[in-house]
């Protein structure tokens, strides 16, 4: 029988996957030190993917960290783990191609607002409506700043930025209504100045079976200053999480509760399980290897050449 | 139609039979008359009867109908093109007789439907004419339901009887054709094909029938170069990939769709070509080489993707089934129009491996080619074919399977230490280690577009972008320098070398056979390797005294095709010149050897 996608692949004799491991710790796990500015929202995001990668007692190995362009997507180089830095707004479909060939690993996926929402925002839907099993963090900052203040997908209208000397015209992405219309399984929002609540998303999102998607805020202090400060209680502000009362599988009231005005609401806005893509290909590879049991992968096209003779 | 050198004989009655060793024969009509499955019945016969077969297509770039041909050459000795003026011309309607009786032979016969084509006397002088109501004799034997419907099966058999062609394997061909469908859909089948056999016509014109064909080396199989591209890979042991539809490259990712999960693999049908490439890329990352492919723009679509793959060194497998460009141009015609985007499409210094089968036989062992290329050397490998190659039939001996198909699963065994992009690699052929190997020192790499140190974080040192950039160059200088010679058609020296690449060959090597035949000086060569080219062409080209590409594409803004002008680049010689056209239709034997002649003011010098 030929090897299968549906199988985990043999990690190693020599380590057996029934292997009891210490958790990594965060000098194990920390790698170049990140090129962000001093007081980047960033910063906290991968503290909190290290404090994730401790706490669930993640192997080095497994860990699969991609990335698209822009500020936040620097991340895979500050994980020492197996990471790749692809090209800009193409991040979920290159994810896509590790999670459907390796049920082994979770992959998670980092990136900012330009990159999901603007040049990869086909992608974002089309990721989203297939459920593909990934997690993918978001960390909003409404401008772009890689490449030094013009108008992101997600400034609200009003916003001075190089584009917009007068102020942005062109109306933001609700990022959040945007994953539950695209068919997204998992929608969470939280923001970088909750370090707790950061941890619980990216927790709930990593256990949930199907593509998980967060909405981070992560503060640009170079260029959009205090753009969150209604959502921080430490400047003023206020924390909402979203009422228990919510149903997180009323695709219709988790729509609602994402059009509130900002500050909103953090918390999990939406989860249903649905099959993921990896199962129903999973299933189609099930089926289909039943009909040639036993058979090596040569005798299996030999069937196709003899009815081409 | 080339007599055996037995010559005509009679049969003593009142038909004759003559001996033949080939017959080109055009089937005209619409897209919808089943005329590819009496082209594929031929196709397919000629194979299991050991002969040498080859088709040709136009299909309509509409949705549904709109006139399409498919023309067949089959013969007892080698088959290299498929045949530049048809023997006989069966011709469905008015409008497929009058479009393609110069497609024929003066002599030739016109086999023709008269329920709908009325003859022109005029050329009844010039060809043999053969009217037929294939339609009302159509309905007649199989109750003319289904209007239309069993002519092309009813017409097969007219040409079976004119050609003598085995009963029993085409009658098994159809019953394979139509096994598992409702019984009187075989049934019908096989009467229309009766009936059209015991048409009397055969009394009032001669018959054919093929001389002995040498006997082969196995059994042979009958594809097309799509299908010899689908197989291939999967013999190679790929089993994911990614695709977004686009004529011709998509009956390559439909293929794939359907076979794959039999391997226990999937093959994804994404939301653009950008995505497409990007999951084949992240399938190769996670441990084993992935495909993608397309035509025209989506190539285009592509590049940027390509040249993140050529900067993190990640092995990949691009099929580029060739149309006519730019943009949407010919989608449904031919042309070799995409080399210079495959060799060079994308932003900076981008060297990747490209290689172009030369026929449906090569697209098998090319792809496998391609696969292993991309392994042994982590880089994206394009393959080059065109719309000619993708949908025409060939018969070729039946690969040994059990021998040739690989396993290519991922190794995941722990490594002590891991650099990504090793400069001490020899040749610069450092590894990928995908995700699930445990690197002992606990470094583990980022795979990157950015400029890399060895560990693939960035960097913006002048050194190492000059030592990386040289390291993805070395690899495909240490390729070019293990690749063989092409072989020379004809003498080693003469006056005209005719260079060809991807589905030209055939076209070439008759003209290099019929040249000779009329005393003139010619050979070729044919590269299948683009890029890296191999080694030592000089020592062939120095032995002629003119170099001619022969190319499907324009002869540019400075009078050299694609390949031409590569070649011009690299041997700076000015007997390198062009023979190139943009027609969207292959190369006519006749053309290459007029275009020959009119290229060298001097002519062709006897030999």
């Amino acid at each position: 029988m030929s090897e299968t996608l549906l199988a985990k692949p043999v990690v190693s004799t020599t380590t057996p996957p029934t292997e009891e491991r210490k958790g990594l710790t965060k000098k194990e796990i920390a790698a170049d030190h990140p090129t962000w500015c001093p007081g980047c929202g960033d910063f906290s995001v991968l503290a909190l993917y290290f404090k994730l990668i401790e706490k669930r007692k993640m192997w080095h190995e497994k860990i699969t960290t991609v990335a698209g362009i822009g500020c936040s997507s620097r991340f895979p180089y500050f994980v020492q783990a197996h990471g790749a830095h692809y090209i800009h707004g193409r991040a979920l479909p290159f994810a896509s191609g590790i999670s459907l060939s390796r049920p082994d690993l979770h992959v998670f996926v980092f990136g900012g607002d330009g990159d999901a929402f603007s040049i990869g925002g086909n992608h974002f839907n089309h990721t989203a409506r297939k459920n593909i099993k990934m997690t993918y963090c978001v960390m909003d900052n409404w401008v772009y700043g890689l490449t030094k203040k013009q108008t992101s997908p997600t400034s609200p209208l009003g916003f001075k930025s190089k584009t917009d000397i007068w102020g942005a015209i062109d109306y933001p992405i609700n990022p959040l209504k945007q994953a539950i219309a695209a068919g997204a399984t998992f929608v969470a929002r939280t923001t970088h100045t909750n370090p707790n609540h950061v941890l619980q998303m990216m927790e709930a999102a990593m256990d949930h079976d199907g593509f998980s998607f967060i909405e981070c805020l992560s503060e640009c202090v170079e260029f959009y200053e205090g753009a969150f400060d209604a959502s921080n209680p430490r400047k003023g502000g206020v924390f909402n999480e979203v009422p228990k009362s919510h149903d997180v599988t009323d695709e219709g009231a988790a729509y609602k509760l994402a059009g509130e005005d900002f500050p909103g609401h953090f918390g999990i806005f939406y989860k249903v399980n649905k099959p993921t893509k990896n199962a129903k290909e999973a299933e189609i590879i099930k089926n289909y290897q039943s009909k040639v049991t036993g058979q090596q992968p040569w005798q299996i096209l030999q069937k196709n050449f003899d009815k081409m003779k | 139609m080339s007599n055996a050198t037995t010559g005509v004989s009679s049969s003593g009655g009142a038909q004759k039979v003559s001996k033949i060793n080939e017959v080109v024969i055009r089937i005209a009509g619409n897209s919808q008359d089943g005329i590819q499955a009496i082209g594929g019945f031929l196709a397919r016969l000629a194979g299991r009867s050991e002969q040498e077969v080859m088709t040709f297509m136009t299909i309509p770039a509409t949705i549904s109908g709109g006139a399409s041909i498919f023309q067949v050459r089959m013969g007892s000795g080698e088959v290299l093109s498929s045949g530049d003026e048809a023997d006989v011309l069966l011709a469905f309607y008015q409008h497929s007789y009058d479009a393609h009786i110069a497609s024929l032979k003066k002599g030739g016969i016109v086999l023709f439907d008269s329920d709908h084509v009325v003859a022109n006397e005029e050329l009844k002088k010039t060809y043999h004419h053969l009217g037929i109501p294939i339609s009302g004799l159509t309905v007649e034997a199989i109750g003319g339901t289904a209007k239309d419907k069993g002519k092309n099966i009813f017409a097969l058999g007219l040409i079976a009887k004119m050609f003598d062609l085995n009963l029993p394997k085409l009658e098994k061909l159809i019953g394979e054709r139509f096994t598992g469908k409702d019984p009187s859909i075989l049934n019908n089948a096989l009467a229309a094909f009766h009936a059209g056999h015991a048409n009397p016509f055969g009394n009032v014109l001669e018959t054919f029938k093929f001389v002995d064909a040498q006997k082969k080396d196995g059994h042979q199989v009958v594809m097309n170069g799509n299908e010899a591209i689908g197989y291939g890979l999967i013999a190679a042991g790929v089993r994911f990939g990614a695709g977004y539809p686009i004529t011709p490259w998509t009956d390559i990712m439909e293929l794939l769709r359907r076979e794959l999960p039999k391997y226990g693999g999937c093959f994804i049908q994404t939301e653009d070509e950008i995505a497409a490439i990007s999951m084949a890329i992240g399938g190769s990352y996670a441990g084993r080489v992935a495909v993608t492919g397309s035509s025209g723009p989506g190539i285009s679509l592509k590049t940027e993707a390509l040249g993140w793959a050529i900067m993190a060194e990640m092995p990949l497998v691009i099929i580029d089934v060739q149309r006519g460009g730019p943009s949407t141009g010919m989608p449904t015609n031919i042309e070799q129009s995409d080399l210079n985007i495959a060799v060079n499409g994308g932003h900076g210094d981008a060297p990747r491996v490209v290689i172009a089968p030369a026929n449906v036989e090569d697209c098998f062992y090319m792809a496998i080619e391609a696969v292993n290329i991309a392994r042994k050397y982590s880089v994206p490998v394009i393959l080059l074919t065109d719309q000619g190659i993708a949908t025409r039939i060939e018969a070729f001996v039946e690969p040994n399977l059990e021998k040739i198909c690989q396993e290519i699963g991922p190794d995941f065994a722990p490594v002590a230490d891991h650099k990504p992009y090793d400069l001490s690699a020899a040749n610069g052929i450092s590894h990928h280690v995908p995700p699930g190997t445990k690197i002992n020192s606990g470094k583990y790499p980022i795979v990157t577009g950015l400029e890399h140190d060895e560990l693939g974080h960035p960097t913006g040192s002048p050194k190492l972008h000059m030592q990386m950039t040289a390291k993805r160059r070395k690899k495909l200088q240490a390729l070019g320098a293990s690749l063989p010679l092409p072989k020379i058609y004809g003498p080693s020296e003469g006056n005209v070398l005719l260079v060809g690449w991807g589905s030209t060959e055939g076209p070439v090597k008759e003209a290099v056979d019929r040249a000779r035949a009329a005393g003139d000086s010619v050979s070729s060569i044919h590269l299948r390797h683009i890029n890296p080219l191999p080694n030592g062409l000089e020592n062939i080209f120095s032995g002629f005294n003119h170099v001619l590409v022969v190319e499907m594409n324009d002869e540019g803004l400075y009078g050299f095709g694609q390949l031409g002008a590569i070649l011009r680049a690299r041997y700076c010689d000015a007997k390198i010149q062009g023979i190139n056209k943009t027609d969207g239709l292959t190369w006519k034997v006749k053309e290459i050897l007029e275009r020959t002649k009119t290229n060298l003011s001097a002519g062709l010098s006897k030999i």
